[in-house]
């Protein structure tokens, strides 16, 4: 029999204010294995971990139930006290009586009477626990970071100065992402290339970083410290040693109309192509897709030119397989299409575009060599409306539920630096809300206002008609005004709400890590741990996790290199040791766990067995203790019930449940 | 092919033409417009009041009728096509109207929405096919520049009317298309001609008119044709531009060879 | 004679629209056809609701002006459909007061030989309980 100990605790007034606590520590002690009980103002402050220390110790208990907040919060906390105190951490079960009772319920006797029903439950649990001894893992000291964008860059610099190996594994054929396509950036309007080229420069000069891209992961196993990753490098069509990136076999390409997805399909692109001067590597690829060479057998002429003979039509794609310790998720974020907003015309006219190609209009290396002008008639525009939130903060389906967070400042820019470039043009935005917090930023958006003297009107936009003389009559309504109003423009430009991109999903997937409705990454904690996701050994960076500007992205980069750089810092890692195991003699071999397993811990074996003096060989299944998560799904799926999981027995579970229904 | 059909007061008696050009069309086409027994008024308007029945019960029945033939239900007044689909989405989707219109109506079998309405131009769409309705055209519209007048009522709202784009709608260009002619496209072929407020101030509706007309002369359109009898009379009645309004199903007729065999 | 509140509740019950999903982002208000001829406009319809002052919006111009185009329901990006809102209204009027706003005596007088059917079966609908 255990000699069990419960602890009751108030939280202040969060548990208390609804369950009677002391009615509670009163009835416990009924329960069978309780040889005391108390109540406390906070168990998990350094006073109440004492209070249990000193049960254990003068009690000699050799179970103990905490009835406080989720496991999730104080579990370990608990824990540790009790092993501090002697006792194996694992005889510690809590009974969660405020997330899942106090803040849930109204009723101080109906609450109360659940509270005792749950931790009813968890000293029946506790009554069938044994001590339990985690094992230990290794750790790959090397991180692999997905997505070569400015987040992806950051975190792979920052865990590589910290003296670990890096991998970026990157799918289009430069790093970069989208700062690369900015042409400048708020509040300080420097040149983003300017400020973004020399970290390309640096990753890619770094000793410990290794760039691969034109990849992309492939597949994921394994758990954190110890995860296998295969790498595809889809196949260049050149050889990255030989090719000196002199860039002729772009310039004699015969195949020109491929729709540039740097300039954002505004202009076209060669089949061989690097997306931007200034891509890492400067190596080109061949869209095998657009490619004459590759689509009907003739051609050849970039094989003809390349003096470096590094074309190589005959190139395969490649399966690179790596070990890492752990893993950063950059992949970053696109703009929503714009199919269901139609009542703006931008499937209409040419002259309505998104903000993220107005970038590549404003930039000397863009579609119009850096001029303002209309892409339907090279017009230079006298009236520009820019349109805010479009699909962002919306209830319907057409859109998003959140704010984009980036739009109301990089819409500022653009106004002031039209304004400051062309004063003759007139800028007119329909908002919302303006919202602008952030280091500089309401400072910023005023002198678009005062001091470049863009016409802002709180008001959204119903519809943008085409008109014959080719200009874009936009009919808003100015709220502050209480008016309807129409505006002749020649440009309209729209802040798309930004989503992330597709790829994070088949990332997610294989990693598997959580994400929300809005494909947005999870965190294993929303204010407190917001750069990791709850599957150990993944981290978050960059707009992966949510929306963000630039330096937000940064910071948050650094702040999950050193999350991964702590992990990579440990020589090996605590094990937990709630994991599956087979009966030898109820196991039929039947597979069936195997096929449910997540992370493919269970294999077979033929072993000798005696079962009751026979003796004979048979297939059994066998779990790797170190893949093995403690999921639980094994034992549910096993026909025989040979499947048991320590520490959530079939016994313990069957128990808990009894006594909730006692 | 056979359809059940609902024709709707306006087209027994101001718009006979939109009516029996559409029969005569279809005649040509290879399907059958089977008129619905003792149809009744679909209101004009879709009752909007979340606590309506009454108003809602002439769709229901006309819904049930096409269901107990296991036929689709066709429309071609824009007015009646909208109100027939919503009271179907209705009666598909919302338990408490389903409930109460069933009990009003006292039917054998309770409806629950089972009827598809189709517009006669998504027959022509979906069922047909434009392909088709192009090999059959003998006397091709070639030259002419005409501009689609979609109005309200079969595009909104685009979730539950499920016409087309009802932002960018194109079945109508296509139509014209399918003709031999040419569709314009102007930004306001998806605006309000005034609708009912026409009764009381024509002057409202006649200036809405005048707009439409406008963005549609502006871009080239030699008229204009609609599916709607109320946004012919409205179009009819502006007062700046004149451009010509015809039922689609006239140019239908027409291109198909047997206009001259309708009379109207 | 109804209380703010019963009347409030009416109307939502009647329109089946939450008010309070508006983020007041004039949507509505830059689709409508009918703008300039309401005195109300199509965005402000639901700060009566919000204000419990139902009986000004019953007393306002707009339930008239009203198209039933719904452009406003079609892309208001909260899912609000002002458009029922005011036609709930305009129920409410017709509704408890036996008021209307077309009466059969002036109707021969609006009539000409070209008139759908279809527009006197709606502005029926519309303007008479």
């Amino acid at each position: 029999m255990q000699r069990i100990g419960v602890f009751v605790c108030h939280c202040g007034s969060n548990i208390a204010a609804t369950v009677d606590v002391e009615k509670v520590v009163e009835l416990v002690r009924m329960e069978p294995g309780v040889v005391h009980a108390e109540d406390y103002q906070y168990m998990c402050s350094e006073a109440g971990q004492a209070k249990i220390q000193a049960a254990i110790r003068e009690k000699g208990l050799t179970g103990v139930v905490v009835c406080s907040c989720s496991p999730r919060m104080h579990e370990a906390t608990f824990r540790k006290a009790a092993d501090r105190a002697g006792l194996n951490p694992y005889m510690v079960e809590i009974a969660n009586i405020r997330e899942h009772c106090s803040w849930i319920h109204k009723d101080r006797e109906e609450a109360t009477k659940k509270a005792l029903i749950l931790a009813r439950a968890a000293i029946a649990k506790v009554n069938l626990n044994a001590p339990l001894k985690p094992g230990e893992s290794r750790v790959t000291k090397r991180a692999l970071v997905i997505g070569g964008g400015i987040a992806g860059i950051q975190t792979a610099l920052d865990i590589a100065d910290a003296g670990y190996e890096v991998d970026i594994v990157e799918k289009t054929p430069s790093i970069g992402g989208r700062m690369s396509q900015l042409d400048k950036t708020f509040p300080t309007l420097d040149c983003s290339a300017c400020i973004l080229t020399p970290k390309m420069v640096e990753a890619n000069a770094h000793e410990k970083i290794h760039i691969y891209t034109y990849s992309e992961v492939e597949k994921v196993s394994g758990f954190v410290g110890d995860f296998t990753v295969d790498i595809r490098k889809k196949a260049r069509s050149v050889d990255m040693d030989k090719c000196t990136g002199c860039g002729v076999c772009q310039e004699k390409c015969p195949s020109k109309k491929t729709p540039s997805e740097f300039n954002r399909g505004l202009n076209n692109r060669s089949a061989i192509y690097t997306p931007f001067a200034q891509a890492i590597p400067n190596v080109p690829v061949i869209d095998r897709e657009a490619c004459i060479k590759f689509q009907t057998g003739k051609c050849g002429l970039c094989a003809k030119v390349c003096q470096a003979g590094a074309i190589d039509y005959e190139q395969k794609d490649e399966i690179i397989t790596q070990k890492y310790g752990a893993i950063v998720v950059a992949t970053g974020f696109d703009v929503i299409k714009l199919d269901a907003y139609d009542e703006y015309a931008y499937s209409q006219s040419k002259d309505v575009i998104t903000s993220l190609e107005l970038e590549r209009i404003m930039n000397a290396a863009g579609p119009t060599k850096g001029h303002l002008e209309r892409l339907s008639d090279g017009r230079a525009p006298k009236e520009m409306v820019f349109i805010q939130c479009v699909g962002s903060r919306c209830a319907d389906q057409r859109g998003k539920s959140y704010c984009s967070k980036i739009c109301c400042m990089y819409t500022a820019k653009h106004a002031m630096l039209i304004r400051d470039k062309y004063p003759d043009v007139n800028v007119t935005v329909f908002y919302i809300d303006v919202r602008t917090p952030g280091k500089n930023f309401d400072e910023f958006y005023r002198r678009a206002v005062e001091e470049y003297g863009v016409n802002y009107i709180k008001g959204q936009v119903g519809k943008v008609m085409p008109q014959p003389d080719g200009r874009l009559l936009v009919q808003g309504a100015d709220l502050l005004d209480n008016k309807q109003i129409l505006i002749e423009a020649d440009m309209v430009v729209l802040a798309a709400a930004i989503e992330p991109d597709p790829s994070v999903r088949g990332i997610a997937t294989m990693l598997t890590a959580s994400i929300d409705t809005n494909n947005f990454l999870t965190e294993a904690h929303p204010k407190l741990r917001p750069v990791e996701s709850p599957t150990a050994g993944v981290f978050l960076s960059g707009v992966c996790q949510g929306p963000k500007d630039i330096p937000e992205t940064v910071a948050q980069a650094g702040a999950a290199a050193v999350k991964a750089i702590g992990l990579l810092a440990k020589d090996k890692l605590t094990t937990n040791p709630c994991t599956a195991h087979s009966d030898e003699l109820l196991c039929n071999g039947c597979s069936t766990c195997a096929n449910v397993c997540p992370y493919g811990a269970i294999t077979y074996e033929d072993r000798q067995v005696n079962d009751h003096g026979i003796r004979e060989v048979r297939r059994l299944a066998v779990v790797n203790n170190a893949l093995c998560q403690g999921c639980g799904a094994c034992t549910v799926a096993c026909p025989s019930g040979a499947m048991d999981l320590q520490g959530f027995s079939n016994r313990q579970i069957i128990a808990e449940v009894d006594a909730i229904c006692r | 092919m056979k359809y059940s059909y609902y024709p709707g007061c306006t087209l027994s008696t101001k718009a006979k033409a939109l009516d029996a050009y559409a029969r005569a069309a279809a005649r040509v086409l290879g399907f059958e417009l089977e008129e619905i027994e003792e149809w009744q008024c679909c209101g004009g308007v879709y009752p909007l009041g979340e606590d309506e029945i009454a108003t809602k019960l002439s769709s229901v029945r006309a819904l049930m009728a096409a269901g107990e033939k296991g036929q689709e239900l066709v429309t071609l007044c824009s007015a009646c096509h909208h109100v027939i689909k919503r009271v179907n989405d209705d009666m598909k989707h919302v338990e408490d109207i389903r409930t109460r219109a069933n009990n009003y109506l006292q039917a054998e079998k309770p409806y629950g929405g089972e009827t598809t309405v189709l517009h006669y131009l998504e027959v022509l769409r979906d069922r047909v096919g434009f392909d088709e309705i192009r090999k059959k055209v003998t006397n091709p519209l070639t030259g002419r520049r005409i501009g689609a007048y979609y109005g309200c009522l079969l595009l909104r709202p685009g979730k539950i009317l499920e016409f087309d784009n009802p932002e960018n709608p194109a079945i109508l260009e296509d139509f014209i298309r399918a003709l031999g002619a040419e569709p314009v496209i102007y930004p306001h072929r998806n605006e309000c001609c005034g609708g009912y407020i026409s009764l009381k101030e024509k002057d409202l509706s006649g200036r809405m008119c005048n707009t439409i007309m406008d963005s549609a002369s502006g871009f080239g359109a030699e008229m204009l044709i609609t599916a709607c009898p109320l946004c012919l009379y409205n179009l009819n009645h502006s007062t700046t531009n004149k451009l010509p309004v015809y039922y689609f199903t006239e140019l239908l007729a027409e291109a198909l060879g047997v206009k001259e065999e309708v009379s109207v | 004679m109804n209380t703010p509140k019963k009347q409030v509740e009416q109307i939502r019950e009647i329109s089946g629209v939450d008010p309070y999903k508006c983020m007041k982002c004039g949507k509505c208000s830059a689709s409508c056809p009918s703008y300039n001829e309401m005195d109300i406009k199509p965005h402000q319809f639901v700060s009566y609701v919000l204000r419990e002052d139902i009986e000004a919006l019953m007393q306002s111009r707009s339930l008239w002006k009203c198209l039933s185009c719904f452009a406003c329901v079609e892309r208001c990006p909260r899912d609000v459909k002002p458009g029922k809102l005011i036609d709930a209204a305009r129920q409410m009027v017709l509704r408890q007061r036996g008021q209307e706003y077309l009466s059969p005596d002036e109707i021969p007088e609006l009539l000409d030989p070209e008139i759908p059917q279809q527009l006197l079966v709606s502005a029926f609908r519309r303007y008479r309980r």
